[in-house]
């Protein structure tokens, strides 16, 4: 399948968007933020002198969010490069009963309602000692809304016959793990930024590096092995005539390109597969590790924005894999 | 409203016979012909006169060499095979539409695109084994086989006339239209005495169209040796019939 720029973009860029709104929301709703809210004017005045770019822990709360919406929204705005017609784009979200590119885009708008909500309150009342109910429970909905959005993008993909590589048990739990990878390491990005404690940074980066990273990582290789069980689509099998002989195609039907074989007969990806999986494998495996190691040696807070961008480059280059190495049925027809 | 129908009684499509088909692709220009000019036209096409000509075809027909092992030896079968939308019974590119442009109608089974909502996601295209659908870059929307929708029921034609096109245009016959919903139907009889299959069942999309396999071919072995010539002892014939027979052996 031809890797399009704007898909990969929506999925990568949204998908660490949710990862992030995903662990804000659950933060929220579990009132771990409560020690980023000042209880006295004196210890925000001390924040504020120390953090001078996000003068109020509340807000910092909230610009977070701010960052998890933008990149949602950007994702968003990506996909609407890959329609033919993107003025039309409102109509996507009437067939959620059957079609999983609509329940994707309902619940993804859906999501923002308490999203917009919980940022409004923190700028509103930025000095509230605790998580107002009301909050907590926009935090419960934000989470529920990111999972259930990347689920759907998820089953877009694993729901499609056609593909192989796409219709495997591991392509929902793949999507899962990296946007909460992808979603942690900008977290931890961030909360380098602003937070006053450093245990909520280093758990974090600990967590991801131990827990998710690894996941995500294996949960790919996994994967890899699972779509290289399988070969490519035979003409035979696809004419039906395979119960006569086997079956070779010796003239295409037409001379140039087509949208088919521009579209789905992207070949380029097998032939580097080995050396970019590695790639995608390693850098998503050892970018929260490593830069911990580099941060504890002495490197400071800093490496965590090296992390983040070396760890997404390996999410885009597995994303952009995830399309190139992809065959459609379709592609038996004209023997490629 | 992308959700499919209950299944109709009334299955329209095409049975395609494979054994006769010649590959001259007359099915795939009297289709891009029709549906330029037909009530959907037109169907543009990006540098058509260019060096890379490119544009929406709904039918293609590709040609296979099929090998196969024989008592003289191994020989290979020439199949011409055209490929278009087989209006599938349960079709995936209807339920993954987003807008509800995709759609079956309940009637006669007909898989249609409502060039009025489609959004050009290509999601349908995606989810077809059989490559039925191509996006019209110029239109922005996907496009697709319509079984002639507006030539079956057009009442300004001859009633001769209301078939696909590619009917109307095959020089050997090798297209059938007709209702495979109906066992008593020309096509369905055709079906059944010819054993015609349908394309990667596996999926359980279950297409409509139907392909008749090509017929077995002549490879010697089934050839009757030409009668042994009869003796004749003409010393054991009596005498006027040895006479007759000397006559005519002249």
């Amino acid at each position: 399948m031809r890797p399009t720029f704007s898909i990969i973009c929506f999925t990568v860029l949204s998908g660490a968007g949710y990862g992030l709104l995903f662990l804000l929301g659950l933060a929220t709703a579990f009132g771990a933020m409560p020690t980023l809210r000042s209880q006295s004017p004196l210890e925000l005045a001390r924040f504020a002198l120390a953090n001078p770019l996000i003068p109020n822990p509340s807000l910092a709360l909230a610009t977070a969010l701010a960052v998890g919406a933008i990149l949602v929204a950007t994702g968003l705005l990506c996909s609407l490069g890959h329609l033919g017609k993107p003025a039309r784009a409102w109509r996507a979200l009437s067939q959620w009963r059957s079609s999983w590119l609509s329940r994707e885009g309902l619940f993804s708008l859906l999501s923002f309602v308490p999203l917009l909500g919980m940022i409004v309150d923190l700028i509103a009342r930025p000095t509230l000692s605790s998580p107002s109910m009301a909050l907590r429970a926009c935090g419960v909905l934000l989470c529920l809304g990111c999972v259930a959005t990347v689920v759907c993008t998820a089953h877009i993909y694993s729901s499609l016959k056609p593909i192989r590589a796409w219709h495997d048990r591991h392509v929902v739990p793949g999507y899962l793990y990296l946007s909460l990878y992808s979603g942690a390491l900008l977290l931890t990005a961030l909360a380098t930024l602003g937070i006053p404690t450093q245990t909520t940074v280093v758990a974090l980066w600990l967590g991801n590096a131990l827990i998710v990273a690894p996941y995500a990582a294996v949960s790919k290789w996994r994967y890899w092995r699972s779509i290289d069980a399988h070969g490519p689509p035979r003409a035979g099998a696809a004419t039906g005539l395979d119960r006569l002989g086997s079956v070779r195609s010796f003239e295409q039907p037409h001379t140039e390109e087509n949208y088919l074989t521009h579209e789905m007969g992207f070949v380029l990806a097998r032939k580097h597969s080995r050396t970019l999986r590695a790639f995608a494998f390693w850098s998503i495996l050892l970018a929260p590790m490593s830069s911990l190691l580099l941060a504890w040696l002495g490197g400071g807070f800093f490496f965590a924005w090296p992390a983040l961008a070396l760890g997404l480059l390996g999410v885009f280059v597995e994303r952009w894999l995830f399309f190139a190495e992809a065959r459609h049925a379709v592609m038996a027809y004209y023997g490629r | 409203m992308t959700t499919l129908p209950p299944p109709s009684a009334k299955k329209l499509g095409l049975v395609i016979d494979l054994d006769t088909c010649v590959g001259c692709h007359a099915c795939a220009v009297a289709c891009k012909e029709w549906n330029d000019g037909g009530d959907f036209g037109p169907l543009p096409d990006s540098d058509p006169y260019g060096k890379a000509p490119n544009g929406v075809w709904f039918n293609r027909v590709h040609s296979y060499a099929v090998e196969q092992a024989t008592p003289q030896g191994s020989r290979e079968l020439t199949v011409h095979f055209p490929r278009s939308c087989l209006h599938c019974e349960t079709p995936a590119c209807v339920t993954v539409c987003p807008t509800g442009a995709s759609y079956k109608r309940a009637e006669d089974g007909i898989v249609l695109v409502d060039d009025d909502k489609c959004i050009g996601c290509q999601l349908c295209a995606w989810a077809c084994p059989y490559g039925a659908r191509e996006i019209s870059p110029q239109r922005g929307t996907m496009q697709k086989c319509t079984l002639c929708v507006d030539r079956i029921y057009n009442e300004t034609l001859d009633e001769a006339d209301r078939q696909p096109a590619c009917v109307m245009a095959c020089p050997t016959r090798a297209r059938h239209f007709g209702d495979l919903g109906d066992v008593e139907s020309a096509v369905s009889k055709l079906v059944a005495e010819r054993d015609g299959y349908a394309l990667m069942p596996e999926f359980g999309y279950q297409p409509v169209n139907r392909y008749l396999p090509p017929r077995p071919r002549r490879d010697g072995a089934d050839v009757k040796p030409p009668p042994r010539e009869e003796t004749l002892d003409r010393e054991r014939l009596p005498g006027v019939l040895r006479w007759l027979d000397r006559v005519l052996s002249r």
